[in-house]
């Protein structure tokens, strides 16, 4: 048993900063702060009800103290665990264990880059590795490169398969307002594109983008008197296999598998009965991975899954409502941002990209080279 | 008992001399790459130093493409006969040409300047 309790705590506040190209002078601490105001507001709560903040972001070494100072709150409950992109779905495990212990009573989830701004290697600086770096590999793409070769290998996906990702995320983007990439693509078009690091070209890369935002937590006794529909924390699951793409376990078995083994048994749910699959899409290959890994379809069948649009607009199971990183918003650590969507689907906030009738989401985050793998599975409250 | 040379600067005193070293474990009983001071398997800290054959079979390739000028070069991993995986790059063959499971030998690339020496491959053809 994990100890964390199903249903526990419940999301009760969700928002994005700006995103895309923030103007000049903009920092993280900003963005932070200004995606923590909208989400306290989407909640109908005070800046000095926070208790219990957690943030993560490559461009402030203490952020904790940083956005505590700016916005005037001095928590007693403070996380700044950095695992990648995952690191959000490691703060929801960690809030939920917090609230439930009386740590805090609101928590808020935070995060913000300006990496499009300021650049990638200025935004998130590089580690020298003396085995890799040597090789010049471009990090991350080419780990992720190496990992698709294997499934490639393995299974016979193919570069049209990784297309199909892009394409559907492409036509998921089209009906986001909020979404960087405003024009269709196809596969020919992802094909095409200038190669990046063979299988993949710029297409089945994520944007670099700024942006950040927020969620709020609270109790679910208290989330009953807020203003929008409670959104519960059924289940959460984390592993981490490496660090560098050398010392991966299997190139083609992430932590996806074990992280949503825990997931699945603390919610007392099983795949098929998801409505709303928010997954990490640094690249093309992550879905047909974590769809495989997090028992959408077996070993190996993630290619032929996403064929035929079944992840697309009116495809069978809907996956990155949103656009994903592929071509909604990817500010460096993208995992905030599926807790935000499965949030907002839940609620039915989501226009004409909404999936009638979603009562369940699973948001899995990712981080560094397929390193860390979490997953967080929310429910509306007729899933109590 | 306090260590006098670090894990990185054995390996590198081995490349200078040629040699591409590895880390076995008693306690294991299984290869560590790459070096160091405890071992991942079991948590013993008494390591050894081999060195490999250097032969070696592909496990994973890419071919990244600078974003502004230069060739596109080969990045890949490769499965050590030993029991050990490192990032490489296979040299003197076309880089898309690289393929999986084919097998590879090592050879010292000493670049100019003061970056240290680093293991590379070449196809091995006809090596068991």
């Amino acid at each position: 048993m994990t100890g964390l309790q199903r249903g526990g705590a419940a999301i009760v506040g969700a928002a994005e900063s700006d995103l895309g190209l923030v103007g000049d002078g903009f920092n993280v601490i900003d963005l932070m702060a200004q995606g923590i105001s909208r989400a306290v507001e989407d909640a109908g709560l005070k800046l000095r009800d926070i208790d219990g903040l957690l943030c993560a972001t490559t461009q402030s070494r203490t952020s904790g103290l940083n956005l505590s100072e700016y916005l005037g709150i001095s928590p007693r409950f403070v996380d700044t665990t950095i695992l990648g992109g995952s690191s959000f779905m490691f703060h929801v495990s960690h809030a939920l264990a917090a609230l439930q212990l009386g740590l805090c009573e609101v928590a808020v989830i935070a995060y913000g880059s300006t990496q499009r701004s300021v650049g990638r290697q200025q935004a998130s600086v590089r580690e020298i590795n003396p085995y890799e770096t040597p090789y010049r590999p471009f990090l991350p793409s080419t780990a992720y490169a190496l990992a698709a070769s294997r499934h490639m290998h393995e299974f016979g996906t193919t570069r049209e398969q990784l297309a199909e990702v892009a394409v559907a995320a492409r036509q998921w983007a089209l009906l986001n307002p909020a979404a960087w990439e405003k024009k269709p693509l196809t596969i020919p078009e992802v094909l095409g594109a200038r190669m990046v690091s063979y299988p993949f070209t710029v297409r089945d890369i994520c944007l670099v983008t700024d942006g950040g935002g927020a969620i709020v937590l609270t109790t679910p006794e208290r989330a009953k008197s807020l203003k929008k529909p409670p959104v519960y924390v059924l289940g959460c699951g984390a592993a981490i296999t490496h660090a560098n793409i050398s010392s991966m376990p299997d190139l083609t078995v992430t932590g996806a598998l074990e992280s949503g083994r825990q997931a699945y048994a603390m919610a007392g749910l099983k795949p098929a009965d998801i409505d709303v699959v928010e997954l990490y899409d640094a690249f093309t290959i992550n879905p047909i991975l974590c769809l495989e890994d997090l028992g959408f379809c077996a070993k190996g069948e993630g290619g032929s899954f996403v064929e035929g649009g079944r992840i697309a607009p009116g495809g069978e199971l809907p996956v990155n409502t949103n656009g994903g990183g592929l071509s909604y918003c990817h500010p460096g650590m993208y995992g905030l941002f599926l807790l935000i969507e499965a949030v907002r689907q839940l609620r039915g906030e989501c226009g004409a990209r909404q999936v009638a009738g979603a009562q369940t989401a699973i948001a899995h985050g990712n981080g560094g080279v397929l390193s860390s793998q979490s997953t967080v599975i929310l429910g509306n409250s007729a899933t109590l | 008992m306090t260590e006098t040379q670090s894990p990185l600067a054995i390996y590198q005193a081995h490349l200078d001399k040629g040699e591409l070293a590895y880390q076995w474990s008693p306690e294991a009983g299984r290869a560590v790459f790459y070096p160091r001071l405890v071992c991942p398997y079991s948590g013993s800290t008494a390591l050894e130093w081999r060195v490999a054959s250097g032969l070696g079979t592909v496990h994973a390739t890419t071919v990244t493409h600078p974003f502004q000028r230069g060739e596109p070069y080969n990045v890949a991993l490769v499965d050590c006969d030993e029991g050990f995986r490192l990032m490489s790059r296979v040299e003197d063959i076309d880089s898309m040409a690289v393929t999986i499971g084919m097998r590879v030998r090592f050879r010292v690339h000493k670049p100019d300047g003061e970056e240290p020496a680093y293991p590379v491959f070449i196809p091995a053809e006809g090596a068991p």
